[in-house]
């Protein structure tokens, strides 16, 4: 695969699976906050019960992650800002995608360790997950940490999708372009709000009750 | 008279050098006598006649390369205060001081500021940047431009390959093969042309190599440098647009 097909292919799976996904996972986890910890556990059940759910998970998640995450890599380590000579939004834009992209990839990382890892090592159910996340985010310093991840993993996504739509020819005049900002700017504010509710949504006492459980697993095991 | 006076008035440069392409880069500072209505240029031209540091000493005199002196030819760019442009159209009146005065160093530094250009004209010569309408007979005339379309793309043949674009570019460094912007502005002013359009897809599978045009990150300071006023982002989403057409293209056709 020559740089151009590469490239390309990073950008679209940034849009398609990922996008996607990580609308869907905000929906999904704004379902805590909107129906409390039944409508977050019918909600992971209900992506659980898909068919091949497997083959899914590794076709449309881990491996467009994987490519475009370590390529996202190599692609900011060879950025060489200037924000300090042009000061200019656009190229702010473009180091904070930079930079949100590599907060990104370390945030996936430590998160998918607290979670499918941790089930996957069978220390977790599924079920339990409102639970884990309930200690997660009752801890200040935590909860922080988890703030600027989905912060810069939201604006990384949609300021992703602005330059998709350049890098793809769909907005090409100058006014496209400003509207699409426009839009894309809301889209980050909506995504972002949407994961910190769930994060709000996570400390609330309900989702103890999972905890204790998962207190009795982890004193079974340990 | 008054007027008559010498002026006391002086103009401060602070100049980054460069003694060979290999050698260390060191600054060094001038001061001038101020005339009214010099630019860049001119006092590079003093110190040529009088090449005299600020400290009095006798050095070489500062290289520099220029021709049209009417910012159109695109030799003399370099950086003064911190962002690239011509020199020859950077008045020291509208300049702070002590000016700032440096190679644009994206490119291989000759001397002083003096610097190699060659890689802008390899990507026109990679993009087949010209309409090939030589032959063993005479075709007779092209089709004609709408007039529409010529006023568009007249602003695109403006580009005096002067590097400035390049120098702004984050994505243009020694760490990436990024052609740039300028050479993909010109796939689009030649895909434009109606005898030019007849080798469109040779010039957009120039740009969909290594190093072509998926190397741009839309940090769009090019067209906020251009001195001529290219819309370059617009020309880059364009080319995207061409390139993705004929991608698919040449996926459905195999
Ligand atoms: C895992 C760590 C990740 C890293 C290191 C990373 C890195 C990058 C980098 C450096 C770019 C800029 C490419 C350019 O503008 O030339 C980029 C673009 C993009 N990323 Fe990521 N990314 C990561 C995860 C994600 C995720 C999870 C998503 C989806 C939510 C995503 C969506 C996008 C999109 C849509 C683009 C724009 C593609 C384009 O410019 O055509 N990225 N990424
Ligand atoms: S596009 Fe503008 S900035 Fe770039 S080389 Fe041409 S004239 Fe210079
Ligand atoms: S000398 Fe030609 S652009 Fe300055």
């Amino acid at each position: 695969m020559n740089g151009y097909s590469s490239r390309k292919l990073h950008s679209l799976l940034g849009v398609i699976p990922l996008g996607l996904f990580f609308i869907e996972h905000a929906l999904t986890n704004f379902g805590a906050f909107e129906g409390g910890p039944e409508r977050f556990n019918a909600g992971v059940k209900l992506l659980n019960d898909l068919p091949l759910i497997y083959v899914l998970e590794w076709v449309l998640i881990y491996l467009p992650l994987l490519y475009h995450g370590i390529f996202g890599l190599y692609i900011a380590y060879q950025a060489k800002p200037n924000n300090g000579r042009f000061q200019y939004s656009r190229n702010w834009r473009y180091l904070f995608q930079r930079i949100t992209g590599v907060i990104t990839f370390v945030y996936i990382v430590w998160h998918l360790y607290e979670t499918r890892i941790q089930v996957m090592l069978g220390n977790v159910t599924h079920e339990e997950l409102g639970g884990v996340m309930h200690n997660i985010m009752t801890q200040p310093g935590l909860f922080v940490l988890y703030l600027i991840g989905v912060v810069s993993a939201s604006f990384h996504f949609a300021n992703g999708l602005w330059s998709f739509l350049v890098s793809w020819g769909i907005t090409v005049g100058p006014r496209a372009q400003r509207v699409s900002s426009y839009v894309c700017m809301t889209l980050f504010v909506v995504v972002a709000l949407l994961f910190v509710l769930s994060m709000v949504a996570f400390r609330r006492a309900e989702f103890q009750e999972a905890t204790v459980l998962l207190d009795t697993v982890k004193s079974v095991f340990s | 008279m008054a007027e008559q006076t010498a002026s006391t008035k002086t103009v401060k440069f602070i100049i980054t050098r460069q003694d060979s392409p290999d050698a260390a880069a060191y600054v060094e500072e001038f001061e001038l006598p101020y005339r009214p209505g010099m630019n860049v240029i001119s006092a590079l031209m003093e110190i040529q006649r009088n090449p005299k540091n600020a400290k009095g000493e006798k050095v070489a005199p500062v290289c520099w390369e220029s021709n049209c002196l009417e910012e159109v030819c695109g030799a003399c760019s370099m950086v003064i205060n911190g962002k690239p442009r011509q020199a020859c159209a950077a008045l020291i009146d509208k300049l702070e001081q002590p000016i700032r005065v440096q190679p644009m160093r994206t490119f291989p530094v000759v001397r002083d500021l003096i610097i190699d250009r060659s890689r802008m004209f390899n990507a026109l010569k990679r993009v087949k940047a010209w309409i090939p309408i030589d032959g063993t007979y005479d075709l007779g005339p092209g089709p004609r431009m709408p007039e529409k379309k010529r006023q568009w793309a007249y602003e695109l043949s403006k580009c005096m390959t002067c590097g400035v674009c390049l120098e702004a570019c984050p994505n243009v460094n020694d760490k990436t093969d990024f052609i740039g912007p300028a050479a993909i502005s010109q796939v689009r002013l030649f895909n434009a042309h109606p005898t030019g359009e007849m080798n469109a897809d040779e010039r957009l599978d120039a740009l969909m190599d290594d190093g072509g045009i998926e190397g741009c990150g839309n940090s769009q300071n090019c067209v906020r440098s251009c001195p001529k006023g290219i819309p370059l982002t617009t020309s880059i989403a364009e080319i995207n647009k061409q390139t993705t057409k004929h991608l698919f293209k040449k996926w459905l056709s195999v």
